[in-house]
């Protein structure tokens, strides 16, 4: 494993009116590395995540990406989160455009690839995660499982340095989750850093090499797959696991 | 009531007057209904974009433009634009027909921009998201991941709204300006056949404005079936 660090979290806050959702937040993620997050509703866990890239800007604490303090002012945040992909829990592909262009707009738009260019790359990647024959065809015919395939390769497309993934199999029927997983296990194997917010407890169990337990906004635990889900030391966390295994 | 004396009259008010009914109602209605909506949609769009403005002081004054004007009757607003608004600013040289014309664009923008804020906002903010989380700026999301995806809302609501204009601009009459009313109390009062003409001038109405509610219609379906998700 990679020991540079790729994104830092010193000290995070934040609050949702009187609620209080990060606690003190501190956390590196190092370049290579797959961190699951797991922890119950309510923990923070997809709160912080979207820190991750200022979807949600902390009220204090400092967030650093490839060592630039993109919490400072003056920063140009677009620049940075083209180097961090996400991926949703409710996929938010675009509607209105086919599946390729819903692909290729981002990279055309923001990195001046050419058409060609964006289009060769589509192609690879639809053929990558089996919708090869979908590329012309507009979202709204896909299923649940196809569309979380597609908003993957759309972020992607972008060639970022970390993969953000908030809870990507939660909105999925349940036949749809394994072919999701599949991919997304399939990029972490090819060495894409990860950070995985999931309630898929035996997927992150298997693909992180770390994992987090967040609870009351603060992590309550980390560790490897083995530490956190065979040796729980945190009260809270053996509660936890005790519930959902 | 006999009603083939009615049919008669009907028919010969229309013999006799079809010019004011028709080339100087039919066309002042038009006239009217497309320089207010299309106006209103211009000055609507600006209003919208200030009423989602990051300046508060901006929000604030552009909240009370709108409920000032959604909260007064429309012919009330004719009356300032008539009456006062000419005499407050003589050096405006602006004939009758185009202040109640001005006063009709400002009556349309107010709830035009209302039906634009609540297009774009009915966008999914999730795919604002989706749009930031891949490096497109602001006005890159605006552009080509909301508005597209706002049209399709805004667009049925703005048909409803040239519809309701057109219906609105019968209001013109009170100052007698030559719209379609107005040719109602021309020949109801050179002919006394009040009924008659005012059964001309409804269905003339309806001819105008059923044909593009059935536009609207069929744009709502196509959208509803394209937007199922």
């Amino acid at each position: 494993m990679a020991q540079t660090e790729l994104i830092k979290t010193v000290d995070l806050y934040k609050s949702f009116g009187r609620l209080g959702v990060l606690k003190g937040v501190s956390e590196t993620i190092r370049t290579g590395e797959v961190v699951s997050i797991i922890g119950p509703s309510g923990g923070g866990k997809s709160t912080f995540l979207r820190c991750l890239n200022l979807l949600e800007t902390p009220e204090k604490g400092q967030i650093f990406f490839e060592g630039v303090e993109i919490t400072g002012k003056k920063v140009d945040i677009d620049r940075h989160r083209q180097k961090m992909g996400m991926v949703f829990q409710h996929f938010n592909v675009f509607p209105h455009l086919s599946v390729r262009k819903n692909i290729t707009l981002a990279p055309m738009l923001v990195k001046g690839k050419s058409e060609a260019e964006a289009n060769a790359q589509a192609n690879e990647l639809l053929e990558r995660v089996g919708l090869a024959e979908k590329a012309e065809v507009m979202p709204a015919k896909l299923s649940g499982g196809q569309k979380q395939r597609l908003a993957i390769v759309r972020a992607l497309a972008m060639e970022p340095d970390v993969m953000l993934f908030d809870e990507p199999t939660s909105a999925l029927d349940p036949e749809m989750v394994g072919e999701v997983l599949e991919v997304i296990k399939g990029l972490v194997k090819s060495g894409m850093t990860s950070v995985i917010v999931t309630h898929e407890m035996g997927f992150a169990r298997e693909v992180s090499d770390r994992v987090l337990f967040m609870a009351d906004g603060i992590i309550a635990e980390s560790g490897t797959p083995d530490q956190v889900f065979n040796h729980p030391q945190n009260p809270r966390l053996q509660d936890f696991l005790a519930k959902v295994l | 009531m006999n009603f083939s004396l009615i049919g008669a009259n009907i028919l010969k008010l229309l013999q006799q007057y079809w010019q004011v009914f028709l080339l100087q109602g039919v066309v002042n209605t038009l006239k009217l209904t497309s320089i207010a909506v299309l106006f209103g949609v211009v000055l609507g769009t600006l209003v919208a974009i200030c009423k989602m403005c990051r300046f508060k002081l901006v929000r604030f004054f552009i909240t009370i433009y709108i409920e000032v004007i959604r909260g007064t009757p429309i012919l009330l607003q004719l009356y300032i634009f008539y009456f006062v608004l000419p005499q407050l600013l003589p050096l405006l040289k602006m004939s009758p027909f185009m202040w109640v014309a001005l006063a009709l664009c400002i009556n349309s923008s107010a709830y035009v921009s209302e039906v634009i804020r609540a297009g774009i906002q009915a966008v999914d903010i999730g795919q604002t998201e989706a749009a930031r989380s891949l490096g497109m700026n602001s006005r890159q999301t605006m552009t080509r991941i909301v508005l597209p995806q706002a049209v399709r809302n805004i667009l049925p609501a703005l048909g409803n709204e040239f519809i309701m204009m057109l219906k609105e601009t019968s209001l013109a009459s009170t100052f007698f300006l030559g719209d379609l009313m107005t040719s109602y109390l021309l020949v109801g009062g050179a002919t006394y056949l009040r009924f008659e003409a005012l059964i001309i001038v409804g269905a003339i109405y309806l001819l105008l404005t059923y044909p593009l509610s059935q536009v609207v219609n069929a744009f709502e379906r196509k959208m509803a079936k394209d937007g199922a998700d």
